[in-house]
C-alpha cells in the first residue's frame, strides 16, 4: 500500500469508528479515551521548541525522518482533548513519506465533524497542529 | 434554589427583554455565563440601533437639515445621559472613545506623553488587564519612564500596605482597576483615590468590569480619570468613554487629528483644536453606538443598578456554595468585596478541556489567562475557568454550570 492509501484507509477507518457516536460529548468522550492511549514522548523532546504556538493548552510535536524515510510523530499535551487531537492526527499522519504529509488532503476532518473545531481561534490547537505537521512534511521532503 | 433577592428581582422578566437568550447551542439551551467578556443586549438597546439607523442617521455637528439637527441632538443627549448616570460635574468631561481600551490608550497617548519624564513613575496594580498595563508599558519605553507594580493578597485583593509604600516613591501617575476581571476583586476605589492624591499622583481607574455591576459616582471617587466599555454594560461594542477632569482635559495636547476635533485650520497660520470633549473625538464618532450605550443605561436604571448587584452578589455566593462541594475545586479569588465572576480550577483537568465540555452542554464560560497574564503567573497557573454573571443570570443556570462541570470531571479524570 502506498502512503496516500494508508493515510486515507486511516481517515476511513476513523471516519467509521466516529459514525457510532450519536453526539459531540461522546465523540470528546472516545477523543480522551484515544488522548490517554497516545503513547508518552520522550522527556527530551518535551522542550520549548517543540511547543505550538496558539494554543491555550502546552502542545508539543516533534518529527523524526527514519530510514525508510517516513516521518514519525510524536507528541503531547497537558489538556486531555487536545492530547486526544494529537493522537488522532499522529494515528492519521505518522509512518507517512514526508511529500504525501505536506499534501496530504484531511478530508476526515470535515467527515467527523472537527472541521468546525479546526478555527484559528479555537482555543485546542488543531489548526496549528495541523499546519505545524503539514510544515514538518514540507520541511523533511525538501531535505530529501 | 431561590434566593432571598428573588422576591423583588423577577429574572425571568428580565430575561425576556434579551432574545438571545432564548436560543440553544450544541441542541441546548444557551447558558451564557461569560458576561464579563461582554454582556447581552435588552431590546431596548436593539432597538435603538435600528431606530437610529432606519429614521435619523446622519452625520453630527455639522449638517444644515433635519436629520444633522436630530442626530446631534441625540448624540450630545446622550452624553448628558451618561454624566448624569456617572455623576461627573460637566458633560465636556465625559470623552466618547470606541472603548477602555481606547480611552487608555488616549490618556497614555496624551497626558502622559505631555506629562511624564524619564524620571517618572507610573505605578500599576498586579491585577491590571492587559489594557491597564501594555499602553503604559509602551509609553514607558517611549519616555525611559519607571513602571512599579503593586502587589495582591493571596485572596485577590489589593495588598494596601504594599499600595501605600509605592506610593511613598512619588509616582506621576498611579493606575488601577475597579473591579478586577479575573479574579471580580472589588477595590475601594475612593480611598485608593485620596491615598494617591495625598502622594500627589493623578488617578486612572479602569471601570470596565465595575459599571455593568454598581452604580459609579465620578465626584465622590474624586478620580482624574475613568475608562469604561459600553458593551460590557449591555450596550453595543466599539463605544467606551474616557472620563476626564475638565482641567486635565484642557491641558492635554490632542491625540489623533480630524473632524470635530479642529478648530481651524491653515497652512499659513497654526492650526489650532477644539475644546474638550471633542478636541479628543477625532472623525464621525460611533452616533449608534452612543445612542445604543445611554440607552443601555436607562435600561439599567429602569431595573436598578443596585437590584443588579444585589442579584448579583447571591448568585456569586450560591455559585462559590455549589462549586466547593466538587471534590478538588479551587477558587482563585475570594476577596471579601467580591463582583459578579467565580474564577476556579480542577485538580486534574485542564482549564481548555472544561470550557470545550461545558460549550457542548451549552454553557458558555471563558477559560484561559483572561488577559492578566502577569496575574496568572503570580498565582503560579496559566489560566483558569471563569464563570460571570449578569442581571439575567439565574440560580438554575449556575446547578447547570455545577452539573456540567461534574460530568466533564468524570469524562477528564
Amino acid at each position: 500500500m502506498n502512503s496516500t492509501n494508508k493515510v486515507n484507509s486511516r481517515q476511513d477507518e476513523v471516519i467509521e469508528e466516529f459514525d457510532m457516536f450519536s453526539d459531540w460529548m461522546e465523540k470528546y468522550e472516545h477523543i480522551i479515551e484515544i488522548g490517554k492511549d497516545l503513547a508518552t514522548m520522550e522527556e527530551e523532546d518535551k522542550v520549548d521548541e517543540n511547543l505550538i504556538k496558539g494554543c491555550q493548552s502546552r502542545v508539543w510535536l516533534s518529527a523524526k525522518l527514519n530510514s525508510e524515510g517516513e516521518v514519525i510523530f510524536s507528541g503531547d499535551s497537558d489538556a486531555i482533548i487536545t492530547k486526544g487531537l494529537v493522537a488522532l492526527m499522529i494515528h492519521i499522519l505518522s509512518g507517512s513519506q514526508a511529500s504525501e504529509i505536506a499534501a496530504v488532503d484531511l478530508y476526515f476532518l470535515e467527515k467527523i465533524g472537527l472541521n468546525q473545531h479546526l478555527s484559528p481561534t479555537r482555543s485546542n490547537g488543531l489548526a496549528s497542529m495541523v499546519k505545524q505537521m503539514k510544515m514538518y512534511g514540507l520541511v523533511f521532503s525538501a531535505r530529501s | 434554589m431561590v434566593g432571598k433577592d428573588e422576591k423583588t428581582y423577577d429574572v425571568m422578566e428580565i430575561r425576556r427583554e434579551f432574545p438571545i437568550l432564548e436560543r440553544q447551542v450544541n441542541g441546548h439551551p444557551l447558558i451564557y455565563l461569560d458576561s464579563a467578556a461582554s454582556s447581552q443586549k435588552p431590546r431596548a438597546v436593539i432597538e435603538s440601533q435600528r431606530e437610529y439607523l432606519s429614521h435619523f442617521h446622519s452625520n453630527i455637528h455639522r449638517g444644515a437639515h433635519a436629520l444633522a439637527t436630530q442626530a446631534t441632538e441625540a448624540f450630545e443627549g446622550s452624553r448628558e445621559i451618561v454624566r448624569e448616570y456617572f455623576n461627573a460635574s460637566k458633560s465636556s468631561e465625559i470623552v466618547f472613545t470606541s472603548g477602555a481600551t481606547d480611552s487608555i490608550n488616549l490618556v497614555a497617548g496624551t497626558w502622559g506623553r505631555s506629562n511624564l519624564k524619564s524620571d517618572s513613575t507610573i505605578l500599576l496594580t498586579r491585577l491590571e488587564h492587559h489594557s491597564n498595563i501594555v499602553p503604559w508599558q509602551i509609553l514607558a519605553t517611549e519616555i525611559g519612564c519607571n513602571i512599579e507594580v503593586v502587589d495582591v493578597l493571596s485572596d485577590g485583593s489589593l495588598d494596601l500596605s504594599d499600595f501605600n509604600e509605592k506610593l511613598s516613591l512619588k509616582p506621576s501617575l498611579v493606575c488601577f482597576s475597579h473591579v478586577s476581571n479575573a479574579l471580580g476583586s472589588i477595590n475601594d476605589v475612593k480611598k485608593l483615590t485620596s491615598l494617591a492624591h495625598h502622594a500627589g499622583s493623578v488617578v486612572l481607574i479602569d471601570g470596565s468590569q465595575a459599571t455593568p455591576h454598581c452604580q459609579v459616582d465620578l465626584q465622590d471617587i474624586d478620580c482624574d480619570f475613568y475608562a469604561f466599555s459600553g458593551h460590557k454594560m449591555y450596550g453595543p461594542t466599539g463605544i467606551g468613554v474616557l472620563y476626564g477632569k475638565l482641567d486635565l482635559l484642557e491641558l492635554m495636547p490632542p491625540w489623533r487629528g480630524g473632524g470635530e476635533m479642529i478648530s481651524s485650520v491653515s497652512f499659513e497660520e497654526p492650526t489650532t483644536f477644539n475644546i474638550p470633549p471633542y478636541k479628543f473625538e477625532a472623525g464621525t464618532p460611533n452616533i449608534s453606538g452612543v445612542i445604543g450605550l445611554a440607552q443601555a443605561i436607562s435600561w439599567m436604571k429602569s431595573v436598578g443598578v443596585d437590584k443588579i448587584a444585589a442579584h448579583e452578589l447571591a448568585l456569586t455566593d450560591y455559585a462559590h456554595k455549589k462549586l466547593l462541594r466538587i471534590e478538588g475545586l479551587k477558587i482563585y479569588g475570594t476577596a471579601e468585596h467580591k463582583a459578579g465572576v467565580v474564577s476556579f480550577l480542577v485538580d486534574g483537568t485542564h482549564p481548555s478541556d472544561l470550557g470545550t465540555l461545558l460549550d457542548q452542554l451549552g454553557v458558555a464560560v471563558r477559560t484561559g489567562s483572561h488577559c492578566t497574564e502577569p496575574l496568572m503567573k503570580w498565582l503560579g497557573i496559566s489560566g483558569t475557568v471563569r464563570a460571570s454573571f449578569a442581571a439575567y443570570t439565574t440560580f438554575e443556570e449556575i446547578d447547570a454550570l455545577v452539573a456540567g462541570v461534574e460530568r466533564a470531571i468524570k469524562m477528564l479524570r
